[in-house]
């Protein structure tokens, strides 16, 4: 009923101070829980970003039995056949198989030199795998394309030569890699890309180390992974067969769980703010006993007391939470901007429902905090109500 | 007892009342076998020193309380097999209250508080028509409509309670020393504002120690110690 919302919003305004500070409660604690949830997805994002393959992708090395190193392949003498892989190519049809062959190699261009890996890869494969930033793809064999980093750290251009391994013939820079950023099938940012048949010129290795899967639909990364391991790994272990979505989920859900926590802090500080809501909501009751003693006489119900207190803690979680929403909007805004100095993660849904969630979970806070005091005032005996000063 | 009203059933009966108040020290009867009946149209007085029960009769009779032991029923009614929101519904629209103190709510206006209860039993505002004659009649101006309580004299803030304990056109009208905070004047015009209403058919139940606001009354009733004497 409309007159008792407005007996609480009279209330709440003749004691302004005790409710601003109750609000001061609900803002703090919506604020904790909303920036610290939109910084803790932010977090999140911008990992899942920075690692490439988000989960589409799965990776083949020889087994290598007990013996670890297996990302880094290329001095291993285990290898993955030709032959294996048409049959891996059989096994995993729509989807595309890209095999890569690995080394590390002295790297020479002008008087610098350096150490970095070089990849071999079919001239096809290589614009569905990489992205380019400057030049062309690599088509010919008399080619290299660079990794950004390797490029910035060689001051190479596209044009100019590189020689790999001891005085090589020298190979001309065709492209630059856009920045991959840490990958889980090949790390190309210090590498440099050849193509497969001048890597066997020059390496004498036909076998390939790895093979990498990419998967038309995610859906299907499960069973594609299981296909692969019935046809190879069924009598005995021959290729570890690595999903990266796996291997992804496990770092995300690392992240997610140290965001949940931050968010359950920021909880804390609202359960605080709930407790204040209490202490006020009981301050009040005790004043307006005698209040309460007229209301019950003149032939309110106790539906009614219950009612008018408990739109006073709605209007305190209401505005407290309004509040509380644009400052965390605000505050999300800042803490990203110093933090990771990008704002974009803000404005993702993910990020943005931290904002409606820390609101609501302030009303219902509130709420519940104003319950039982709501509930004392319209239990008193209107007598002894009355007769309270 | 019974002043023969001419009505078959009286608006209040009372019968074998007890009210005892626990209390660690020792129980307080505070009502000790109290018969009654209050007929439609009644203007009774109820007197006595404090402490002898008068009080809770009136709050008995208003179905504020209910009773240790004993009968009490309104228009047929038992109080004792009515809920809480029955009882509640009892008070809003059949009983008007006014007390010594007026009691008239702090965060409302004059004219709020009077169409407090009418919003109360018609759910929404709109009670125009209704408080504004009830307003005119207790002689309240127009001019203090939107004055609150703390802004008024005592005898306007008793108009006030008046006029809010008959926006529901109750029946019963129970007043608890209903001049005991006012001066001389203010308090003989509640009085006949209280014999008007009486004779306009609304039954009345004045609790006093004042023999003076008694003599108003057609019935009186003395009490001492929990009982009617």
């Amino acid at each position: 009923m409309v007159i008792f919302f407005e007996f609480a919003k009279r209330n709440v305004r003749l004691n302004w101070l005790r409710s601003l500070l109750a609000v001061i409660g609900i803002v703090i604690g919506v604020v904790a829980i909303a920036s610290m949830g939109i910084l803790g997805n932010s977090l999140y994002l911008s990992v899942s970003d920075t690692l490439t393959n988000v989960g589409d992708t799965i990776v083949i090395y020889p087994h290598t039995g007990t013996v670890s190193g297996g990302m880094q392949g290329g001095q291993s003498r285990l290898s993955i056949s030709d032959r294996d892989m048409i049959e891996i190519e059989r096994t995993i049809s729509p989807s595309r198989a890209i095999p890569v062959r690995t080394t590390a190699d002295r790297i020479q261009a002008g008087r610098e030199v350096t150490a970095a890996t070089v990849y071999g890869l079919r001239p096809d494969d290589i614009p569905v795998l990489l992205k380019r930033r400057e030049g062309a793809f690599l088509r010919s064999s008399g080619g290299a394309m660079v990794g950004m980093r390797l490029a910035e750290t060689l001051n190479l251009r596209v044009g100019s030569g590189v020689v790999i391994g001891e005085g090589g013939e020298s190979l001309r820079i065709v492209g630059i890699l856009e920045e991959r950023g840490i990958g889980f099938d090949i790390n190309p940012d210090y590498g440099i890309i050849v193509t497969d048949s001048w890597f066997y010129q020059k390496y004498g290795n036909s076998d390939w180390n790895q093979v990498i899967v990419q998967v038309k639909d995610l859906a299907q990364i499960e069973r594609v992974k299981d296909a692969l391991d019935q046809k190879f790994n069924r009598r005995e272990k021959k290729f570890d067969i690595l999903d990266t979505k796996q291997i992804l989920q496990t770092i995300l859900d690392a992240f997610n769980r140290i965001s949940t926590f931050t968010v359950a802090i920021g909880g804390i500080s609202l359960i605080v703010a709930g407790v204040s809501i209490t202490n006020v909501m009981m301050m009040s009751v005790t004043e307006r006993t005698k209040e309460v003693g007229i209301l019950r006489s003149i032939g309110t119900t106790k539906r009614g007391i219950l009612r008018m207190f408990l739109y006073e803690s709605l209007i305190l979680g209401l505005v407290g939470s309004g509040i509380g929403g644009l400052l965390s909007f605000i505050g999300g805004y800042l803490a990203l901007a110093i933090m990771l100095q990008s704002t974009n993660y803000l404005f993702t849904p993910s990020s943005l429902l931290y904002i409606p969630f820390g609101m609501c979970f302030g009303v219902g806070v509130s709420m519940l905090s104003g319950f039982y005091p709501a509930w004392k005032a319209s239990n008193l005996n209107p007598i002894e109500a009355l007769r309270h000063e | 007892m019974n002043d023969g009203n001419g009505s078959e059933m009286p608006l209040i009966r009372m019968r074998d009342v007890r009210k005892v108040y626990p209390h660690p020290a020792g129980d307080v009867v505070a009502l000790d076998g109290v018969t009654l009946e209050i007929g439609h149209g009644d203007f009774i007085a109820i007197m006595g020193p404090s402490g002898s029960g008068k009080s809770t009769l009136l709050n008995l009779i208003g179905c504020l309380d209910l009773p240790t032991s004993g009968e009490v029923s309104i228009e047929g009614r038992n109080v004792r097999d009515l809920s809480d929101d029955e009882l509640t519904e009892l008070r809003r629209d059949c009983i008007g209250f006014v007390f010594q103190t007026f009691n008239l709510l702090p965060l409302l206006n004059v004219v709020e508080n009077v169409e407090f209860p009418c919003i109360l039993k018609e759910g929404s505002r709109g009670c125009e028509e209704r408080f504004l004659p009830v307003l005119k009649a207790i002689g309240i101006e127009r001019d203090l409509f939107s004055h609150r309580p703390s802004e008024l004299s005592g005898g306007q803030q008793q108009r006030v309670a008046i006029a809010r304990a008959l926006v529901n056109d109750p029946r019963l009208i129970l007043c608890d020393e209903p001049t005991g905070n006012l001066d001389t004047k203010a308090g003989s015009q509640v009085m006949e504002l209280l014999m008007d209403l009486n004779r306009r058919g609304r039954t009345v139940v004045v609790v006093t120690h004042d023999p003076r606001i008694a003599a108003y009354a057609k019935r009186k009733i003395e009490m001492m110690d929990g009982r009617i004497v």
